[in-house]
């Protein structure tokens, strides 16, 4: 039953990457695929959580907070970029 | 899984491709975010937590910065 | 690997499950919504629920683990606001248009109203120079 749920929630997370990268390739300019990428992070850390989960093994977790510390830095950077010049 | 894995690859084929044909280099910078990020996912899958880390670091953080630096020095659009 | 079927367990899941349907609500937001404003709005509220509620309900599947995954909730939880708000304020500042039936901008009409009273200091200042 478990497993079955959380089938269920892989298929969902599939769904929402494959529309969020629609949005990438759609986007007709930087900002709107900034969006994109910041949805993209947010899925993806779940995803690295649960393969930690799924092989058991707690050193994996280190990967997402690696991710959840710098993976805002792509975006900051391109914000400062329209903002003010880096 | 193997299906999940399947869509994975082929959203990194996706953004790598339009990140080659985007006349824009800012687009182009964050779709090679998109290409870092999903890759470190499969590092990880693979049962490879340190180049993952790695790439996650670097990839998305870093080189992107590293880009748009080089894009403000030299200019947007490619022509 | 197989989960046996505790109560703790199917809690987790049941929160996972719920957590990966506020992803999946999120990246059809941004597909959805006419202008990025409200593309963010999506992309950042959902999302951010969807995240927290995922990694909560994995942490309940792996009870050892709570205070690694609290520690990349908070990650999550100080992050994310400050990309999305950077990058809304840049995208205003870029010139992006609001969508048709907008009807209120009022960082526009703040930055419009610093700049009038910025322009008359600087006028009355160069008069009393002049004078």
């Amino acid at each position: 039953m478990v497993d079955l749920i959380l089938k269920a929630a892989l298929v969902f997370a599939g769904m929402g990457v494959a529309l969020a990268t629609f949005q990438l390739l759609r986007g007709p300019d930087a900002p709107n695929r900034a969006v994109a990428l910041d949805v993209l992070t947010l899925i993806t850390m779940p995803l690295l959580v649960g393969l930690a989960v799924h092989a058991g093994r707690i050193i994996y977790l280190d990967v997402a907070l690696v991710y959840a510390v710098l993976a805002f830095l792509g975006v900051v950077a391109l914000a400062r970029y329209y903002d003010r010049g880096i | 899984m193997i299906y999940f894995d399947l869509l994975i690859c082929l959203v990194i084929v996706l953004a790598g491709v339009a990140a080659m044909r985007s006349r824009n280099l800012v687009s182009a910078a964050v779709m090679v975010g998109v290409v870092s990020l999903m890759v470190s996912y499969l590092f990880l899958r693979m049962g490879a937590p340190d180049v993952a880390m790695t790439e996650a670091a670097i990839g998305a953080g870093l080189s992107t910065l590293i880009f748009l630096i080089a894009i403000r020095r030299t200019g947007e659009d490619e022509g | 690997m197989t989960m046996p079927d505790t109560p703790l367990n199917l809690i987790g899941a049941v929160l996972t499950l719920f957590g990966s349907m506020f992803l999946f609500l999120g990246a059809l937001g941004i597909i959805r919504m006419p202008d990025l404003y409200n593309k963010m709005q999506a992309g950042t509220k959902a999302t951010t629920l969807g995240n927290i509620l995922t990694l909560m309900g994995l942490g309940l599947l792996m009870p050892g683990w709570l205070p690694k995954i609290v520690l990349i909730i908070l990650f999550v939880l100080i992050t994310n606001p400050i990309s999305s708000h950077a990058l809304a304020r840049a995208a205003h500042k870029a010139g992006l248009p609001l969508a048709k039936g907008s009807v209120l901008d009022q960082l526009r009409e703040d930055e419009d109203a610093i700049a009038a009273f910025e322009a008359e200091t600087q006028a009355s200042s160069g008069k009393g120079v002049d004078g």
